[in-house]
Parts: structure tokens; sequence; C-alpha cells
């Protein structure tokens, strides 16, 4: 028989493997991060560099016309952020040779996207009824959820995002002003450090 | 030390591949054939060998059904196997505080 302490470290590791999803790419966190960086620096100059101090004006956007590109734009982050995450993920896994779809990124998935589509289409209400300044504190606080929940079924350091994608959900409602900062700040900024920190604690 | 360390000796739990189906078992409500024997990285015969052995110690339950035209079979711990598993538990700390002492 083996010794003891191997023994119980043995079953530690079958129970975790069983049960997290271990194989999200931090890498494809910080790709997530650049894009949403990058979006939101488009967003911003669209919306505010017409009526900056040295900002140009004749470039004001009429507001239709500013509404769709914004809207095509988050499609867009939305998209590269997801299929970034599917493929590095995946491969991240056939590196590991661990199953990639299996219980526990079935588990996983389903408690981060299920609050997250909520979230898109509970956004979307806000368009329609006009009030944009709520939607980057409610696309943070969904997100945020989406996070908390799932951290259960996957490496720790999610646990944390979410908090903080919460956090910055709560300002952003009571700050709409700074919605977009906020915005940024989470779905950018945040995203890149810990997709930096999970890389180098789990793919090195 | 009073605990009896020959008791405590689960000998189902002797052969690792029976220990790990445990431990998955232990922390998840069901899990199905296929997703043992990808996580686990072993041959069908193998598994169904050693699935079938935890069947007849009564530690484990086995429920056939079909998603879609496959057939899907699921196992779940039982009452017994749980128990039997918390014990092979407490053995293995038992021994640990043994040899520290």
């Amino acid at each position: 028989m083996k010794k003891p302490e191997e023994e119980l470290a043995e079953i530690k590791s079958m129970m975790e493997r069983s049960t997290r999803f271990l194989s999200l790419s931090g890498l494809s966190g910080v790709l997530a991060g650049l894009y949403a960086s990058a979006g939101t620096g488009i967003a911003w100059y669209w919306i505010y560099f017409p009526y900056s101090a040295w900002g140009n004006e004749s470039f004001v956007l009429p507001f239709r016309e500013l509404l769709y590109r914004i809207l095509f734009l988050a499609l867009a982050i939305l998209v590269a952020a997801v299929a970034s995450a599917f493929l590095l993920s995946r491969r991240k896994s056939i590196q590991k040779t661990e199953p990639f779809w299996n219980p526990a990124s079935q588990r996983f998935s389903v408690s981060l996207f299920v609050p997250v589509l909520l979230g898109g289409l509970f956004s979307f209400s806000l368009l329609h009824e006009g009030a944009f300044q709520l939607i980057p504190a409610c696309m943070l606080l969904f997100y945020g959820l989406g996070l908390s929940q799932a951290a259960s079924f996957t490496l720790g350091e999610i646990k944390q995002l979410g908090w903080a994608q919460l956090a910055l959900g709560v300002l952003a409602a009571f700050a709409p002003s700074f919605g977009l900062l906020c915005w940024a700040i989470g779905f950018g900024v945040l995203h890149i450090i810990y997709g930096t920190m999970m890389y180098y604690r789990h793919e090195r | 030390m009073s605990v009896d360390l020959q008791a405590g000796y689960d000998k189902v739990f002797d052969n690792v591949l029976r220990l790990r189906i445990m431990s998955i078992l232990m922390v998840n409500e069901s899990y199905d054939f296929t997703s043992f024997k990808e996580l686990l990285q072993v041959t069908d015969g193998n598994l169904a060998s050693h699935l079938r052995q935890l069947e007849t110690a009564e530690y484990l339950q086995v429920a056939k059904s079909f998603a879609g035209r496959k057939p899907l079979t699921t196992y779940t711990a039982t009452a017994t196997g749980k128990k039997a598993f918390q014990e092979h538990l407490d053995f293995l700390g038992a021994l640990i505080q043994k040899s520290k002492l």
C-alpha cells in the first residue's frame, strides 16, 4: 500500500479534478482585457471626444448612429473574448491531457452563463427604456454574480475577480457618470491583472 | 492511541482506481461512465470491472438511461459507500497521526 500522505493527496486531487474546470486559460483573460480596453477607448472617443477641451467639434455623431456603433462594438468584443477563452482553454486542456467537456466544465459554464445571459437581456431592456447610464453597472453586476457562482467550479482566483466586478458594479450604479470608466477597469484592467496572475500560477 | 488500525482498513480501497472512483463520487452527485473514462484515462474493461466490484460491495448504485440514442450509465455513491469512504479517511488520518508520534 502507498503511504497514507500520498493516498490523501491522491484523493484530494481526484476530488478537485472531477469538480473543477482547471483548464481555464489565464492568457485568454489577458486577451479579453485587451479587447475590452481597446473597445472602451474607441467608445470613449465616439462619446466624449467631440466635447472635450482639446477635441475637434466638427465630428459629433448623430445619436442613432452612435448607439448602433457602440452596440456593434460591444458585441464584437464579446464574441472575440468568448472565442479566445474557448480556444485557449481547449488548447490548455489538450496540453494537460485533461477532458475539456466534462461534468465540471458543464457546471462551470452553466453557473457563469446563466447570470451573464440574463444580464445581457436586462441590459437590452435598459437600452430599450433609454436608461443608458445604468448599462455599465448592470453588465458589471451580472458578470460579477456569474463569476462568483462559477468560482466554485474553477481556479480560485475567479472568486476575487467576481467580487471586484461586483464592487465596481455598485460603484457604477451610484455614480453613473463614471460608468464607462468602471466598465473599462472591470472588463479591461481587472481581466489583464487576473489573467496574468492565473497565467504565471497555472500555465508555466 | 485507541484506534484499531486493522479494523479500519478496507480492502475495497486497496486498489488505486477504486479509491479514485469513490473520491469522485464523494464530491459529485452522480458521474457517468464516459466521464470516468476520460478523467481516469483507463480502458473500458478495466473501469467496468472495478465499478462492478464497487457495486458488489454496495458502495455505489448504477442507473442506466439513454441520452438520445446513446446509452448513458451513471453511478451514485450509496450511504454505505460514503460511510466506508469516511472511515477510510479516518483510518488514513490515524496512520499519519501514529507515524508522527
